[in-house]
């Protein structure tokens, strides 16, 4: 007890957000053992870890970095096709799915940095409503031509046509298909690999806001010019915190592609960037652990309103407005303060 | 020759539409600093208005746009009250939030009351058809009427902005808020006003795109809003005359795009181009440039 | 830290709320007495968003025959719980669990290709059946025993387009211009084109538009007009076919078009003006002078205030299909999920089961799960449409 006193806040505050994550999921086996789960939560938790793992990315991105990206969803697409074309052409050589789905990930990580790296270097010179425009312009690329790619697999190898669905295969398996997407993909992704990815990013996006790195990225997200006149790499450091948000990016999309049999490349335009975006304001900007709340809490809300049938929507849209208001409403906030003591006390002291 | 002409016409048509959207778009980020995503579910609203009016209520063509632009300023002005004015302290990404979220329910709202079937937007121009060289190169009714309302409402602007008590008032909030109200000027009341003038743009911007471009259902404002919100940043958000003429840029750029490259291809082209402006000139064609002070 | 606790209690508070919205679950059409053998079957579809309109024409379509099929008081009742999917794969899979816990039977979607495909692999590992009405892509039925369609594929709609254009000598020049950003789309295209160099059709023009809801046509147009193209083929749905209808008005070109199943429905949009669809040929399946699709349309106009299209006949043949299915394998309400599957299929693969209804006479199933009928062309005259 006198250990985990003594250690730092931030050490502390991060093992309880771990400690977290780890009593949810066993909860959820837990309970998923028993048959306590609905089917209808069951196939929701891996989409959830996948968002939950796109919300913390992009927290490193605008509220560690501070820079707006509305683009987040066009390295999900990078991360899920390529993780899907990975995992399709092992499916011979590979025969265990855990490793193909992992190969299959890191795959998608590493051409959605490479993605991050290509769009960064240009766009990262750019500030705030700007850069928010850009990162959405690239995200409706990707978007575009992703509708023109045809890709297949057979025994001589991947084939790769562009807008042109003739592949020029004898008994192959087509993968992608243009506008339908990924098609025929084996379901791969499991809610455990989906924990593991979230603990990984967690680890990840903690220990770099923790780091030397963490320090200079939110020093330049606080005075850009100060920050510089100390001597701190902007474009360097900017770019760290983008493109390692673009790999995590691009694992949750590997992990989201190899959970459905087919999807299309529509699924990846503005709005699921602006819905990743909503988990992260909604969540609190750096605030991982809201993040991780947030993105689950707003990807159940609309399955668990299907009781209002045609007015579901509309009511999403109502709570979301009402949620934000009343997270910025003073003195709501003043109101809670005064019910709960501690917190106040916890105010005064941070 | 006349297939060049023939584009030009049509992406200048376009782009105007795009440039009225940008101008209410431009408007709004000048003084509130948001980007209101919800605008271009405003321009949907405005053309279902001219609808109901025209087709249930056999109003004329004026009286249905007069009745769009009064329930749109209407519209505008409730939605900052409720929704934008609690959200002023708070960070710009809490309103851009809300936004999306007025956006959701704008689309929903407009599914419940109109239905998501499409419906067929009459034209409300009824000049002909230009005819030129032969009738190798025709020049709508509409584009026409786009194109000197595009212009007309670009010139009121400017004045407005300029010339007028209210116009200054809006310029000194978009400078400094609190050095405003110092000045004795009601910044709320202002912001009221600009998000009144931006929607009131957006229904004449919704009756244009739909008289042009005939079908409207829900979502039909999502994608022009989406673009000319591209359109406004293209030609520098915050300056009037960089909304019209990036909005013309960009109908121009969309057109030629998928008429001399590629269709598949088009809407990536029209990104492309909008990410290598802003590289070359960060701030947007006609954008002020402000040096960054610490 | 106050900020963030405070957030945390707010949603967890938003999410009992929700949770507690979601327990007044199940909403379910049809009205069946208390001891009959009442089927449930679950349907999928998008109720809101851009594609709204096509999921709602066969959630109503289908709730007309479900009504009728409950008051024709048999030993057999329906009924139907339609689920929101967005158009989108992920939130068709999150219906399709829903519809589960609901304890579906029978599975009756999805409306759109791209969100069936992801739900018939769903169906395809759980044994459920499924019927879609209008999901005409073939990747939704590939490798599925349990999922059959009741349209056409979308390469047969292309090949019988290409060839009806051949026979009846329409034209012999022709320009495409179809969605690539719609898989629907772009499958006719793929399949009329690979017939249209079969049976000698030139393709002089080929332009695509990307997908979204308003375009301007003027570069696809002038390229059909500057290629001396006879007839456009338009293999995309109504509505930016009004649009590219009206914008060939407008530039005063004058081609003959030729649809498919997509453009049935363009007639009754409201506000559209009839005059400009003069003489375009659509290959739809939905005959509407039969006296049961008569009386279809007469109850879809009460029920709607509109009348249907083809994605409303198709959903409404989809439950009379089921019904005579259900019928022939004696389904029962107490059936597990999987064994009605195998019953029904069996029942659909056979060779003496055939459907009469609005899209078709005699409708059989192949084993791999796709219809067949007689493709119906029809051609618009004076705002009508008349069989050729």
């Amino acid at each position: 007890m006198n250990k985990l006193k003594s250690m730092k806040k931030s050490t502390r505050k991060n093992l309880f957000t771990y400690l977290l994550v780890i009593i949810a999921y066993l909860l959820i086996q837990l309970l998923q053992g028993q048959g306590l789960l609905t089917r209808s939560l069951q196939g929701q938790l891996v989409p959830v870890c996948c968002y939950i793992v796109m919300a913390l990315s992009l927290n490193l991105v605008v509220g560690i970095s501070g820079e707006l990206s509305l683009g987040h969803a066009g390295f999900m697409s990078v991360g899920a096709f390529s993780g899907v074309v990975a995992a399709m052409a092992l499916r011979s050589s590979i025969a265990s799915p855990a490793l193909r789905l992992m190969i299959a990930i890191i795959v998608g990580a590493a051409l959605a940095a490479v993605a991050g790296f290509i769009v960064g270097v240009p766009v990262l010179r750019l500030q705030g409503d700007y850069l928010a425009i850009v990162t959405l312009a690239f995200g409706q690329i990707i978007v575009n031509i992703l509708q023109c790619v045809y890709m297949g697999v057979d025994a001589a190898g991947l084939h790769f046509r562009f807008d042109n669905a003739d592949l020029g295969m004898t008994d192959g398996t087509t993968i992608i298909s243009g506008p339908k997407g990924t098609v025929t993909v084996e379901k791969i992704s499991s809610f455990t690999a989906g924990f593991f990815l979230i603990l990984i990013t967690l680890f990840i996006v903690l220990n770099l806001v923790n780091s030397r790195s963490g320090r200079a990225i939110m020093a330049i997200r606080d005075n850009r010019i100060a920050a510089e006149s100390v001597g701190i790499n902007v474009t360097k450091y900017r770019l760290m915190a983008f493109v390692t948000a673009s790999a995590l990016a691009g694992a949750a999309g590997a992990l989201y592609g190899l959970n459905y049999s087919s999807i299309d490349p529509s699924k990846f335009d503005y709005n699921t960037s602006i819905l990743v975006l909503v988990f992260v304001v909604l969540g609190g900007l750096g605030n991982m652990w809201g993040s991780i709340i947030a993105a689950t809490f707003l990807t159940v809300l609309p399955e668990a309103m299907r009781g209002f049938e045609d007015y579901r929507m509309l009511v999403y849209a109502i709570v979301l407005i009402l949620v934000m208001l009343a997270t910025n409403n003073d003195q709501l906030k003043g109101l809670l303060s005064r019910m709960i003591p501690k917190r106040k006390e916890a105010v005064k002291h941070g | 020759m006349m297939t060049f002409l023939g584009y030009l016409v049509s992406g200048i048509s376009l782009g105007s539409v795009y440039a009225i959207i940008a101008l209410g778009y431009t408007m709004v980020y000048g003084i509130a600093k948001m980007l209101n995503f919800a605008h271009g579910d405003v321009i949907m609203v405005g053309a279902y208005i001219s609808f109901c009016a025209t087709n249930y209520l056999s109003l004329p063509a004026w009286l249905s746009v007069l009745l769009a632009i009064i329930v749109c300023t209407v519209l505008g002005v409730v939605i900052e009250g409720l929704a934008y004015r609690p959200l002023r302290q708070a960070g710009s990404l809490a309103v851009l939030i809300t936004a999306i979220g007025v956006s959701y329910f704008l689309q929903n709202a407009a599914q419940l009351i109109w239905t998501s079937n499409t419906k067929i937007f009459t034209s409300i121009v009824s000049i002909p058809s230009l005819r030129l060289f032969g009738g190798q190169l025709t020049i709508t009714g509409e584009a026409i009427v786009t194109v000197l309302t595009c212009i007309l409402i670009m010139a009121g602007l400017t004045f407005f902005t300029g010339a007028t008590r209210m116009g200054k008032a809006m310029r000194a909030c978009s400078e400094d808020k609190g050095a405003a109200q110092l000045m004795g000027i009601n910044v709320n009341f202002t912001i009221s006003m600009t998000f009144a003038i931006g929607s009131a743009l957006a229904a004449v911007a919704g009756v244009l795109l739909c008289s042009s471009y005939n079908t409207l259902i829900p979502t039909t404002g999502a994608m022009p809003g989406i673009k000319a919100f591209t359109a406004a940043v293209f030609g520098g958000i915050g300056s009037i005359p960089g909304a019209l003429l990036g909005g013309i840029l960009l109908g121009i750029i969309e057109i030629f795009a998928s008429g001399y490259i590629s269709y598949q291809l088009s809407n990536a082209i029209v990104f492309a181009v909008l990410i290598i402006v802003l590289l070359v000139k960060p701030s947007g064609l006609l954008g002020k440039y402000t040096p960054e002070k610490v | 830290m106050k900020k963030k606790n405070f957030m945390s209690l707010l949603l967890a508070a938003a999410t009992c709320f929700s949770l507690l919205a979601g327990c007044s679950n199940g909403g379910a059409s049809g009205n069946a007495g208390a001891n009959a053998n009442v089927i449930k079957i679950g349907g999928i579809g998008p109720l809101t968003g851009s594609a709204a309109q096509y999921g709602i024409a066969t959630r109503q379509g289908a709730e007309i025959a479900v009504s009728e099929i409950n008051e024709l008081g048999g030993s057999i009742q329906f009924e139907l719980n339609s689920q929101d999917d967005e158009a989108d794969g992920e939130k068709g899979v999150n219906a399709y669990n829903t519809l589960i816990d609901w304890g579906m039977q029978i599975l009756y979607g999805c409306t759109t290709s791209g969100s069936c495909a992801a739900v018939a692999a769903e169906s395809f590992s759980d044994r459920v059946f499924q019927l879609t009405p209008s999901a005409s892509s073939t990747t939704v039925t590939e490798g599925k025993d349990n999922v059959f369609q009741l349209c056409f594929t979308d390469p047969n709609q292309g090949k019988t387009a290409a060839d009806f254009i051949s026979e009846h000598k329409l034209a012999t020049k022709i320009a495409v211009i179809y969605n690539n950003g719609d898989d629907y789309s772009t499958g006719i295209y793929q399949g009329f084109a690979a017939e249209a160099e079969k049976v000698g059709l030139e393709l002089v023009s080929v332009t695509t538009f990307p997908d979204d809801t308003t375009t301007d046509f003027s570069a696809q147009l002038t390229d059909a007009q500057n290629s001396g193209a006879e007839l456009v083929f338009l293999p995309i749905y109504y509505t930016p076919a009004s649009n590219i209808l009206l914008q060939a008005k407008q530039k005063g070109l004058s081609f003959s078009y030729f649809g498919c199943d997509g453009l049935d429905g363009i007639l009754t949009l409201e506000g559209f003006d009839t005059s400009l669809a003069e003489g375009v040929y659509v290959l739809t399946p939905f005959d509407t002078t039969s006296d049961a699709a008569v009386s279809f349309i007469e109850k879809y106009k009460e029920a709607a205030g509109e009348a249907p299209n083809q994605f409303a006949a198709d959903a409404y043949d989809c439950m009379y299909a089921l019904y005579e299915a259900c019928q022939k394998a004696n389904i029962t309400s107490d059936m597990s999920y999987s064994d009605v599957c195998d019953a029904l299929i069996s029942v659909f693969t056979s060779s003496d089961f055939a459907v009469d209804g609005l899209t078709g006479s005699g409708m059989q199933w192949g084993a791999n799960g796709e219809v067949s009928k007689d493709p119906l062309v029809v051609q618009i005259v004076n705002g009508a449409y008349v069989n050729q």
